[in-house]
């Protein structure tokens, strides 16, 4: 029995070591440098020294991380969990409803965003909301002002530009569940005197929630990692004002060399991803009503 | 870039206690792998290979040329040894980054690399550099080093580390064209801050299209923000960063105010580029590329080098530099001695502690820096040059108008504090600039930030109240 069950588990092995070598080693190692002064130059390169919690006691007491944290929170729900989900079901549903044409064009320039690399997705939202970009020389058309969004409103210009880059996702995501809604019940529900919007909010929607759990968590995990975008458009400024989690255990780590604080912000950015995580998990499980 | 943003991905590796330990193990290695280049293969006796790392960017060649013609020199002396090119082409700060992961592991530790001179002392106590001591010693050419050049490898145990491959100044350059429109006599050579409040002031009330002085400021700009700027200002009052004597950081000192009152006054009167501008991390490459050519700046700050930018060959051609644009020497305070102020920085060429063949290193080090390439180094990309021979050289002194005046500014010359803690100080400051010229603080409540900053950083035994 137990040799069978080996046996069954044979062909995930490989896959399994690849994981915890590639995926959990530098997650294990990042944890235990936070523990450390490790450094990339200076006396602390040579001989890391065991610090303990200073590092995490520091992060308290340093001005910039409740505000990255907060930012990281603020970016996450703006971006993800309002923008690119909703924005994302919003456009399936519609699209359902919509002509052949017109949701295949809309479905295209949609994915479009998605397809790009993320570094040429950053480059192009960066060309966009510059001082010269292509958003001011629309309002400038129009008779406006032009304004320096990268400098006056950074964090709406990340936000943004990740829903613009990410509804794509749940767009998908979003098409594939309700091509699976059965149409009898919409039906029935029609024949019994629902209108359109409480066939969306009491019919639909409880059908698809695993699949709004399972994206919220992927697109969750995947904005809180967002790097890239933010380090082409602001690279965190101006004054710390798009500094997200990411970017500033970057700094930390890269910039100022000190690899010790840099992974203990790091590590704090796992366990938010844990909870998040965890509560979607959580809303997976429980029972359909 | 970009290790940080992959460890949030990762959250559903499920942890089991058993596994960490080993899993520590193996990824330190595996970390250091992934986050470096790998490519040494085992030598055979006589077929050796020396590793070469070094910058490289559009505007920044200068040294690519160099070492692409030492490697010739050197291979033809030395049959049976392979010299390995490898420049990083990136910006000065992710360079050292690059540079420093590479050196944590012996296997991707380069054998020679550029390093920069204020790097010196952290990256020895970090045992990445080799000692030269012995090596020099038997080096004919080291005493044709000036003697400021021979101090900028040494470190704190007395011994040299590297060598230098020419050093800078600080000065303002302006437009001789702009100032004369605007009715200011030419070669203008400011005496006091206010002097060049008042020059400026001309220029703007003639043309208010004119950025009439720039200085850089704020995070943008990085180490440019203090180096052509922040410290001309502060090291022209009597104040100073970094007390060399006493070993510790000057905290709560009138100069620091005062220099950040002076941005204040060129930002708020429009004087200076916009605070939106200046956050720009490119902010230099207009001041080069578009501004100065095109009559759109009258005066800013910026370093010797200035004219590798402009000259043939530069990534900013510019044929009429010569004639158009002068240079004077930033002016201390209330034009106090010494009368003027410089900011010096300077990179060198280092061996590797780590290196196979230390021998071969220490002489591909001395063929990159004998006097023909440090000759063409130094005219290239319009270095000051540490060699006495090179700087006697007829073709030195004529590469461009301007290299008598930025060599006579290393008598009113300063160095940053080159210590371990610096580039978090540097931040710092650069930080107190920002908020100064955005408005989020008066320079009293910047300087009081900076303060608190540094006394947070170093703690209270190194810092000192002035």
């Amino acid at each position: 029995m137990t040799i069978r069950r080996f046996l069954r588990l044979l062909p995930v092995v490989p896959s399994i070591l690849l994981l915890l070598l590639f995926l959990l080693a530098p997650v294990a190692w990042s944890f235990y440098a936070s523990f450390t002064d490790a450094a990339l130059s200076g006396k602390a390169a040579r001989d890391p020294q065991w610090v303990g919690a200073d590092n995490y006691v520091r992060m308290f007491s340093d001005d910039s991380f409740p505000l990255a944290a907060w930012l990281t929170v603020v970016f996450v729900a703006a971006s993800a969990v309002l923008g690119q989900n909703v924005l994302g079901l919003l456009i399936a549903v519609l699209m359902t409803r919509s002509r052949r044409v017109v949701s295949s064009l809309v479905g295209t320039a949609v994915v479009a965003a998605w397809v790009l690399p993320e570094i040429v997705a950053a480059f192009a939202a960066y060309a966009y909301f510059n001082r010269d970009g292509t958003l001011n020389q629309v309002v400038d058309i129009l008779g406006g002002q032009g304004l320096d969004w990268l400098y006056s409103f950074p964090l709406v210009a990340i936000i943004l530009a990740n829903t613009w880059r990410g509804t794509a996702f749940s767009m998908l995501v979003y098409r594939a569940a309700l091509a699976e809604v059965p149409r009898d019940i919409a039906e029935a529900a029609l024949m019994d005197g629902a209108r359109g919007w409480q066939r969306l909010v009491f019919i639909t929607l409880p059908l698809i929630r695993s699949s709004i759990a399972t994206n919220l968590m992927l697109i969750t995990l995947q904005t809180l990692a967002v790097f890239t975008l933010i380090w082409v458009m602001t690279a965190g400024g101006p004054a710390n004002a798009s500094t997200t989690l990411p970017v500033l255990a970057y700094q930390e780590a890269f910039k100022f060399g000190d690899i010790g604080y840099g992974t203990a912000v790091a590590s704090v950015l796992i366990l938010l991803g844990m909870v998040f995580g965890a509560v979607y998990v959580r809303l997976l499980r429980e029972q359909r009503p | 870039m970009g290790r940080p943003m992959k460890l949030a991905g990762l959250t559903f590796a499920v942890v089991k206690p058993a596994a960490v330990k080993f899993a520590a193990m193996v990824s330190v290695a595996a970390v250091l792998v992934a986050a470096t280049s790998c490519s040494p293969t085992p030598e055979a006796a006589e077929n050796k290979t020396l590793k070469i790392v070094y910058q490289k960017t559009d505007a920044f060649t200068a040294l690519d040329a160099v070492m692409q013609e030492a490697k010739k020199e050197f291979e033809a002396a030395n049959s049976g040894v392979t010299v390995e090119l490898q420049p990083i082409q990136a910006n000065d700060d992710d360079y050292g980054t690059k540079l420093a992961l590479a050196q944590r592991s012996p296997d991707t530790a380069p054998d020679v690399f550029y390093e920069d001179t204020f790097k010196v002392r952290s990256d020895v106590d970090a045992g990445y550099l080799l000692n030269l001591d012995s090596y020099l010693a038997k080096w004919d050419d080291w005493s044709n080093f000036n003697d400021a050049a021979k101090a900028a490898g040494r470190a704190d145990d007395g011994s040299i580390y590297a060598v230098p491959l020419g050093t800078d100044t600080r000065a303002i350059w302006y437009n001789k064209a702009v100032l004369q429109k605007a009715g200011i006599p030419v070669p203008w050579q400011p005496k006091t801050w206010e002097d060049i409040l008042t020059t400026a002031r001309a220029v703007k009330a003639s043309d208010p299209n004119v950025i009439a002085f720039n200085m850089y400021a704020g995070k943008g700009t990085g180490e440019g923000t203090v180096m052509q700027g922040f410290y001309e200002l502060l090291y022209g009052t009597d104040s100073t960063l970094y007390d060399e004597s006493a070993k510790k950081w000057v905290v709560g000192s009138q100069g620091f105010t005062d220099s950040l009152a002076f941005l204040k006054t060129l930002y708020d009167e429009k004087l200076a580029v916009s605070p939106a501008e200046a956050l720009d991390a490119n902010v230099w490459k207009k001041v080069f590329g578009e501004w100065f050519p095109q009559g759109k700046l009258a005066a800013t700050v910026e370093g010797s080098y200035t004219p590798s930018f402009w000259q043939k060959g530069g990534a900013y051609e510019w044929a009429g530099y010569e004639q158009d644009m002068g240079v004077a020497m930033f002016p201390t305070r209330n034009g106090q001695d010494p009368g003027g102020v410089s900011m010096s920085g300077g990179w060198t060429l280092a061996v590797g502690a780590k290196s196979r063949n230390p021998d071969l290193a220490f002489q591909f080090l001395s063929t990159a820096l004998n006097k023909k390439n440090a000759l063409s180094y130094d005219i290239n990309n319009s270095q000051i040059a540490v060699r006495t021979d090179v700087a006697s050289e007829a073709e030195y002194l004529a590469a461009n108008p301007f290299v008598k005046d930025v060599s006579d500014l290393v008598a009113v010359t300063h160095y940053r504090p080159a210590t371990a803690d610096y580039p978090r100080i540097s931040t710092a400051v650069q930080v107190a600039t920002e908020s100064v010229i955005t408005g989020k603080q008066s320079p009293e409540d910047a300087a009081a930030e900076y303060d608190a900053t540094v006394r947070k950083l170093v703690g209270e035994d190194k810092v000192l109240e002035k």
